[in-house]
């Protein structure tokens, strides 16, 4: 993973001016042509539109050195700085410190799903917007100061724009974020609350994404840090903590099975990157490991191409009650693909039906409040058992990356008291709720 | 038909810096036609060696995606608006 070491970058003037200080960050490089380029707000190769990821130059020392640095870190993603673009003192900057999450060891609901190799959760719910965005903003955000930026934007499903605004306010940068203007009622609030600008889109998500696109090429935009569009690159590196935590909490072990959902596929896409990478650093034993993408049947073109064995994805409209994961023209969505079957897993999808029905186990059995995005990987994965094509007998960890108190509409419906009663001992007997 | 195409950041050297340009064409390949001879190198950048639109890349005739229409044989009606636009992540 050595990389050429970008001392400048050069501006349209043709000056130089000193590189960013994002750490081990060394440069840009096409996923997929190799094409390097700079650190910079980029993300795009000019030679194949192909997306730009952030190449490292690796801390020196062996594996047990940088497992001793990592531990005695802070119980935030900061502990794993050495492996991101960010600079070696973010711990001390002002930052939501997300990350270092539970996992949950779900042994009720393995029983109900006939898992006997061990079921965790990986509950992202925890991180201080309740998503795992606040991952991926907290990188974002730094990579947005070594920049200059003073507006910190993204296009977003919701759970984005709230992170964005949050992250903004605890930094000290003006945000303005863009949603779909029909979004859960939670996402909203949680969106406007932090007191940024939140701009609701008529269209879809997919129809946010492309303003957004476009507002990034014009003067309009200048100055503006897209966390998911021009600081892309540094965005999705968040994701690999979530890889990063998940092997560290089982004990510096790879987890046999992944269960991840897909709106873009970033998340999937980078937390294979995060596995390869401490395979490649030697902090785990170098196994297979199977990943298996999560959709809803709504919004599955990811799911659809899998099926039908294509390697592009074809768009959809979506039309699901999982609106985190709407994204219909899902951009890393050939890489789900690419990663599904090389190592050996799948990509599956279930109804809306099945989704809230999934939420409900998850709460039943755990005590964890999912939001629809919850439900569709402990759906998923309940198909994939049923299916025989997630094996029961390996290590399986699922991913819960929103809080059900975000998507209540999804249970609402079905969810309320078991019973009403006036307050005496007889109308409670009368409701035959005491135990015997 | 005269078309207006919106041209991303990273193709605009093609462009001398101009955001937007105009071309000719009756659908999406001719029109791309028409953008390589004012533009020579472009055309490449967007399709790949097999002559199709390169998979990371979004196009707009309007307000559609041309892969829900008829891919690079889209009809662009005089007048219509093209985007080219990198795809993005994120949610
Ligand atoms: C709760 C939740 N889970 C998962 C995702 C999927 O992430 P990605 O777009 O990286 O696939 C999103 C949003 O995009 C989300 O909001
Ligand atoms: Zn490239």
């Amino acid at each position: 993973m050595a990389v050429q070491t970008v001392a400048n970058t050069a501006d349209a003037t043709g000056s130089t001016t000193p590189a960013p200080d994002l750490g081990p960050a060394a440069a840009l490089s096409c996923r997929e042509c190799g094409e390097r380029f700079p650190l910079g707000p980029i993300f795009a190769c000019v030679s194949c539109f192909g997306p730009l990821e952030v190449a490292y130059e690796l801390p020196a020392g062996g594996p047990e050195e940088l497992r001793r640095r990592i531990e005695a870190g802070p119980k935030n993603i900061w502990r794993y700085a050495p492996l991101l673009p960010v600079p070696a003192d973010v711990a001390g900057k002002p930052s939501l410190n997300p990350g270092f999450t539970q996992l949950v060891q779900a042994d009720n609901l393995a029983r109900e799903l006939g898992v006997t190799g061990g079921l965790y959760i990986k509950d992202d719910s925890g991180n201080p917007t309740h998503s795992f965005k606040d991952r991926v903003v907290a990188i974002a955000v730094e990579a947005a100061r070594a920049f200059g930026f003073t507006t910190l934007s993204c296009s977003s499903t919701g759970n984005l724009a709230g992170a964005v605004g949050a992250a903004a306010a605890r930094a000290g940068f003006r945000s303005c974020v863009f949603i779909p203007h029909d979004l859960e009622q939670g996402k909203v609030v949680m969106a406007a609350v932090y007191g940024g600008e939140l701009v609701g889109i008529e269209g879809t998500y997919d129809d946010v994404n492309r303003f957004c696109s476009e507002l990034i090429g014009d003067p309009l935009g200048e100055g503006w840090g897209f966390v998911n569009v021009n600081l892309r690159p540094y965005y999705g590196e968040g994701s690999k903590t979530l890889a990063y935590e998940i092997c560290e909490q089982l004990g510096w072990r790879l987890p046999d099975q992944i269960v991840i959902p897909i709106a873009s596929g970033s998340q999937l896409t980078k937390i294979d990157k995060g596995l390869q990478e401490l395979i490649k650093l030697g902090l785990v034993e170098d196994r297979p490991y199977k990943i298996f993408g999560a959709q809803a049947e709504g919004c599955s073109p990811v799911s659809a191409a899998y099926k039908a064995g294509h390697d592009v994805v074809r768009p959809v409209k979506p039309d699901t009650i999982a609106k985190s994961l709407a994204i219909g023209n899902p951009a890393d969505g050939p890489y789900v693909l690419d990663i599904a079957r090389r190592t050996g897993g799948a990509v599956e999808d279930v109804t809306d039906g099945q989704i809230v029905d999934a939420i409900k186990l998850l709460a039943r059995t755990e005590g964890i409040f999912a939001e629809t995005a919850g439900g569709v990987t402990v759906g998923v994965t309940r198909k994939l058992i049923e299916n025989g094509v997630l094996d029961p007998a390996l290590t399986t960890v699922v991913l819960n990356t929103g809080d059900g108190l975000k998507t209540l509409d999804a249970v609402a419906p079905t969810s309320g008291p078991t019973a009403t009663i006036r307050p005496s001992l007889e109308a409670f007997r009368a409701a035959g709720l005491a135990t015997d | 038909m005269s078309v207006t195409v919106r041209i991303p950041t990273i193709l605009r050297t093609y462009t001398d810096g101009r955001s937007e340009v105009p071309a000719e064409g009756t659908t999406l390949a001719e029109v791309i036609a028409d953008l390589e001879k004012n533009h020579a190198g472009i055309a490449a950048r967007v399709l790949d060696d097999a002559g199709k639109l390169r998979r990371f890349v979004n196009v707009y005739v309007n307000d559609d995606d041309v892969r829900f229409e008829q891919g690079l044989e889209t009809a662009t009606p005089d007048g219509a608006g093209v985007s080219i636009i990198p795809a993005v992540a994120g949610g």
